[in-house]
């Protein structure tokens, strides 16, 4: 396989963001007739790297070969054209055509002027049943491509991709929501087509998926270009390791660790705790004063775990008991009440409120928390931001400066701070380190570490191992949307890696 | 095959139960000349509740409808009324309101404004310039406007339709055939099922919302032809609340608010019911007309509903 | 300390302050008040006591813009409410030769309100039970909405003989017209409950982040319903404004168009559609605006037909500067990336 042609070559490819610079130097090679895995954690830059080669965006440095040749994909069809096809994570189909359409759509067959000149779909359903039959994929071409299952959708999103004669096929996540026997189904098909002399870049996290199916991978980690390797010659603790960067851990100085003593009743205990499709029954229980660290990869359920916890989804099944008597937790409002926290990974999305005050922001929760009639004038707000302001660290202009004016570490801190200003019983902290630099990491680290001696049970979410494993009083580990296990504090990242990886 | 086509199936079921109720109810209602009322007395809404067709379809709305009608019908009477060529006349309305359209659309598009607020802008704008050119009713007494207004084909079994008719069925299969047989056609479905999906697949999605409120503004135009056949004259009063009506049918013909689902066919069946309730109403005497209103608001309110219900379950099974 | 120019309300108070100039260059009169009848008497008078219903709508549309809705029935709500308290009070001459009304005032009036309450309350429920679109949701009240006044009316102009009924459109308090005391009793009310409670601060959020509101606890829902009800109370009581100033309810034209220039208030005062930061005071100037701006038309001699150009344009342009893709056009800098990584 080694001396297979060169397909596409990306070099020192380079391309920034107001604010952060996604990829830094990156260098990817495609050979033909082999499945070449992308690997990397949240905000690697995988995303972004398949956008340049689809031409949803354009490098800022760097240069992209195909066959050979120079080229600069300008837009999607235009990536297309050149024999670049993708099937992207968020977007399949379009749900309310049907399979045949989606296929051809834009290169419909059509009729001669002689018999009217529109779209012959006789042609078309023959074009699209010939490429399914051919691809070995058994699907209906009439069905509407919105009633199809998720695995049967991703194969005809494929089978449109590979339609116009492509040269590259890229595959961003297409197992994220597949069963064994649809992941099956699908790796069937990219057997095939690699077979035929496609290159084929499969983007995943799925460690299994990669060994059993790709021939290279690449890893990137925080825009940066980590290493291209046969998988032959990795296994999968080292992948791992390239992934999530063990070696620059242990920087920052122990957080000291105040083992809760005593039995006490957890402060929050869900049993049974399950929503389908999102995240498998499990029990979790987070005693006061205590860290919970959750550990897995990417797509394991860590924050789906949490948004069940907070009733931002509803659980199909089991009870959550808070101070050990069973509770209502239908939304987050009730959370809320209860004393509940929630700082959640998208903090643009979900966080902050962009336009507000970074003393409203802060005070938001607390006011939710107390009602419409008890209210917290502007002098009581502003008050409570600068105390935590000074306290957190967080730099901004001023209190009453937009939220949305701050740099991601500390609008990560403000909304700590908002949470912190409703001192509750459980808080639950998703990611709350990304984006944040070195330093402000362990300020955080340190608060966080003190906010649970007060008192408050914490659930600490991180992809960063290391982390993970120095603050947390116990670990959870999940892997693919189910417990893998769980481990007493002190446990060493070796301990936590040996669980994820474990089939 | 068949879920696709259950909206439209339920107006059609629907349109025939009306009918059949009227037949039932009153004498002389099952009569051929009846049903072709419905269709001319309702043809300038056929015309503008298909262009609406394709605006919804993409996932946009356009409130501008029945105020570029007006205009129509206001510089029609005013250029026939100085001597205009009644079919440069027909000319010069169809480019303007093709052009307003585009001039929408663009604006829509380039800088991402809502199309609600645009279009309602569009329709200040529209019927204020008919108000410039003419406040009152201007009598049109152009003879080639006359004729075609007068002008009657007959169909057998002594009844007829008028030419106006005839345009409002031709716009029907054309518009049949552009959604059905032409890239664009099958764009604007796209656009409005997944429009960052059709993006990435490499389909024109800027180009097809421009040519959606061009199309939209021509049958503007031509609806307001149609209507200054019918009325034969320009005032800037017509068709106030027309859209709402053009949106109805849309919406009772089984297109899906949302875009992406829906028949044009299913447009026309929607115009007729909205007719055929004012007829049965008209029937029966003791009914007054603003219960026409209150009928659409429900059947709206139903279709609405029914169409939450639709996304929802389609939402969960897939 | 901000520049004077970087205000929120800078812009629309120039406006209506050019408005104003521009009115007082053709009318030397137009600025001059007096004293008649035992109260204040003038063009500006006028324009506020016309402005009054407007306001009113217009305050009640600007908390539901606020939470990304839109209201398109308060004008069919108008005229409903004109219809139940005219219908209500009616006036007729009793055995003492004074016009007595069918009902008690407080009864009809209370029961208009009631109405009006009701009807913004089915509308946040389309839009928040049955997850509706805001437009598609009114557009149903829009429609059945009229039809239903003129059912009410029998498709007749009611009209009011009973006097103390005019004192709400017509009448003066403190030399000031009733009307513009409503209006301003309104605004004061809604100023006070958003500033003294976290009613102000929950609807920004809502608007501004709906997730992250309801992350942090914000109960979204309710609030959302509640902003609507009001929605249609404050529509209400523009009709019994609007009708008892022209002593009658016309269910054909009451309120016709109001939803529109309810929206154009709102956006002229500041408040931009998307949601999120609002200003009440943006949108009585807004209402000013746009009253003033029929009256300078009047008095330009311009035919009134204008009047829709001139409002059509002022839309366009607000909405214009209030995109972003727009001013990015002048400012060097380049608009944000779509999609760029979280």
């Amino acid at each position: 396989m080694t001396d297979a042609a060169i397909v596409l070559r990306a070099r020192d490819i380079c391309r920034a963001f107001p604010g952060v610079q996604a990829l830094d130097g990156v260098q990817l090679t495609l050979r033909a007739g082999e499945v070449h895995a992308l690997m990397g954690q949240n905000g690697a830059g995988k995303s972004t790297l398949i956008r340049l080669l689809t031409g949803v965006y354009q490098p800022d440095a760097g240069n992209i070969e195909l066959l050979d040749r120079a080229v600069a994909p300008r837009s999607p069809l235009h990536a297309q054209q050149l024999g670049i096809s993708a099937v992207h994570q968020e977007s399949h189909l379009l749900p309310n055509l049907s399979v045949a359409e989606n296929i051809c759509a834009g290169r419909y067959p059509r009729k001669p002027w002689t018999r009217g000149g529109g779209i012959d779909w006789r042609e078309t359903r023959r074009r699209a049943h010939e490429l399914l039959a051919r691809l070995g994929i058994d699907i209906d071409v009439d069905q509407l491509a919105g009633g199809l299952p998720a695995a049967l959708q991703q194969l005809a999103a494929v089978a449109r991709a590979v339609a116009g004669d492509a040269r590259v096929l890229i595959l961003d996540e297409p197992t994220s929501s597949l069963d064994a026997d649809e992941v099956r189904a699908l790796f069937a098909l990219i057997r095939k087509l690699r077979d035929q002399g496609v290159a084929i870049l499969f983007v995943t996290h799925f460690l299994d998926q990669v060994y059993e199916i790709c021939d290279r991978i690449t890893v990137l980690r925080n825009g940066r270009f980590v290493g291209e390797y046969a998988c032959a010659k990795l296994d999968a603790p080292g992948l791992v390791a390239a992934m999530v960067g063990r070696e620059l851990a242990g920087t920052s100085g122990a957080v000291a660790h105040a083992r809760p003593e005593g039995a006490a009743t957890p402060a929050l205990s869900a049993r049974n705790v399950a929503r389908r499709g999102q995240l498998r029954a499990m029990d979790v229980e987070i005693r006061p004063g205590e860290i919970l660290g959750v550990a897995g990869l990417l797509g394991s359920g860590r924050t789906e775990l949490a948004r069940l916890l907070f009733g931002l989804d509803p659980r199909d099944s089991g009870d959550i008991e808070i101070d050990g008597k069973t509770v209502r937790l239908e939304q987050p409002a009730d959370a809320v009440l209860l004393g509940l926290g929630f700082c959640p990974e998208d903090r643009k999305h979900s966080g902050i409120v962009a336009e507000l005050s970074v003393r409203e922001n802060i005070a938001l929760a607390l006011q939710a928390r107390m009602g419409l009639r008890k209210f917290l004038d502007p002098a009581a707000q502003r008050a409570l931001a600068e105390k935590l302001v000074a306290a957190l660290g967080i730099r901004t202009p001023g209190i009453e400066a937009p939220i949305g004016q701050l740099s991601g570490g500390n609008q990560q801190k403000a909304i700590i701070a908002r949470w912190l200003a409703t001192h509750p019983r459980v808080l639950i902290l998703d990611e709350p380190t990304r984006g944040i630099d070195v330093a402000a990491k362990q300020e955080l680290m340190n608060e966080i570490r003190a906010l649970a001696n007060g008192g408050t049970a914490v659930l600490f979410i991180s992809a960063e191992i290391d982390e993970v494993v120095r603050v947390s009083d116990r670990i959870l580990v999940l892997r693919d949307r189910a417990k893998a296990g769980e481990l007493p504090g002190g446990a060493g990242e070796d301990a936590v890696y040996s669980l994820i990886v474990a089939s | 095959m068949s879920r696709r086509l259950l909206p439209l199936s339920v107006t059609i079921l629907l349109f025939i139960g009306m009918a059949a109720f009227g037949a039932l109810r009153y004498d002389g209602f099952l009569s051929l000349q009846v049903f072709l009322n419905l269709l001319i007395d309702n043809a300038f809404l056929c015309v503008a509740a298909v262009g609406m067709t394709f605006v919804i379809l993409s996932g946009g709305i356009d409130l501008s409808v029945g105020a570029v009608m007006a205009f129509t019908t206001t510089l029609s009477a005013a250029l026939l009324g100085i001597g205009w060529n009644p079919y440069a006349t027909m000319a010069v309305v169809l480019a303007l309101g093709a052009a307003f359209g585009a001039a929408q659309g663009f604006l829509i598009q380039r800088f991402r404004l809502a199309p609600f607020i645009v279009t309602l802008a569009g329709m200040f704008m529209a019927r204020g310039c008919s108000y410039l050119i003419s406040t009152e009713s201007v009598p049109i007494s152009d003879p080639t406007y006359v004729a075609i207004a007068q002008a009657r084909i007959p169909v057998g079994f002594d009844a007829s339709l008028t030419l106006g008719a005839l345009v409002a069925i031709a716009t029907v299969l054309a518009a049949m055939r552009l959604a059905h047989a032409t890239a664009f056609g099958r764009a604007v479905y796209a656009l409005g099922g997944d429009e960052n999906s059709a993006r990435l697949m490499g389909l024109a999605v800027g180009r097809t919302r421009i040519a959606v409120y061009l199309l939209s503004g021509f049958t503007a135009a031509l609806a307001g032809i149609v209507m200054t056949f019918y009325m034969l004259s320009g005032y800037s009063l017509h068709a106030v609340g027309l859209e709402l009506d053009a949106i109805a049918a849309v919406v009772i013909g089984g297109t899906l608010l949302a875009g992406g689902v829906g028949y044009v066919a299913g447009t026309l069946f929607g115009v007729l019911i909205l007719g055929i309730i004012q007829t049965l109403i008209a029937f029966d005497g003791t009914l007054s007309s603003w219960w026409t209103k209150i009928v659409v608001g429900v059947l709206l309110l139903l279709f609405c509903l029914l169409q939450r219900l639709f996304e929802s379950r389609s939402r969960r099974t897939a | 300390m901000r520049r004077l120019s970087r205000h929120a309300l800078f812009w629309p108070l120039a406006t209506l302050a050019l408005l104003l100039v521009l009115n007082s260059c053709f009318n030397p009169a137009f600025l001059a008040l007096s004293w008649r009848d035992g109260h204040l008497y003038g063009h500006l008078i006028d324009i506020l006591k016309n402005a009054a219903p407007l306001m009113v709508v217009a305050l009640g549309m600007t908390l539901v813009i606020a939470v990304r809705g839109l209201d398109i029935s308060v004008g069919a709500v108008v005229a409903i409410a004109a219809a139940v308290a005219t219908l209500l009070t009616g006036g007729s001459f009793n055995a003492g030769g004074e016009v007595a009304s069918e009902h008690p005032l407080w009864l009809a009036l209370g029961a208009a309100l009631l109405v009006a309450a009701a009807c913004g309350l089915w509308n946040g429920v389309l839009v928040v039970k049955a997850g509706m679109q805001p437009i598609v949701a009114t557009l149903i009240l829009m429609v059945a909405g009229r039809g239903i006044a003129q059912l009410l009316t029998g498709g007749q102009i009611i009209t009011v003989y009973y006097p103390p009924f005019f004192a709400i459109g017509s009448g003066f308090l403190a030399g000031l017209p009733i009307a513009l005391w409503i209006a301003a009793g309104l605004w004061g009310v809604l100023h006070l409950a958003l500033s003294r409670s976290a009613l102000g601060l929950f609807i920004r959020a809502i608007g501004g982040n709906p997730e992250a509101a309801r992350v942090a606890g914000v109960r979204s829902a309710a609030i959302t319903l509640c902003v609507y009800t009001f929605c249609g109370l404050a529509a209400g009581v523009a009709g019994l404004i609007v009708s008892s100033n022209v002593k009658s309810a016309d269910a054909n034209n009451a309120g016709q168009l109001f939803e529109l220039d309810a929206i154009l208030a709102v956006t002229l005062g500041g408040t931009a559609l998307t949601g999120g930061r609002f200003t009440l005071a943006g949108t009585v100037v807004g209402a000013l605006i746009i009253q003033t701006l029929t009256s300078t038309i009047y008095s330009l001699g311009v035919p009134p037909e204008v009047n829709l150009v001139v409002k059509a344009a002022l839309v366009f342009a607000v909405m214009l500067l209030q995109s972003a893709e727009f001013r990015s056009l002048f400012t060097r800098r380049a608009a944000a990336d779509p999609g760029a990584p979280r």
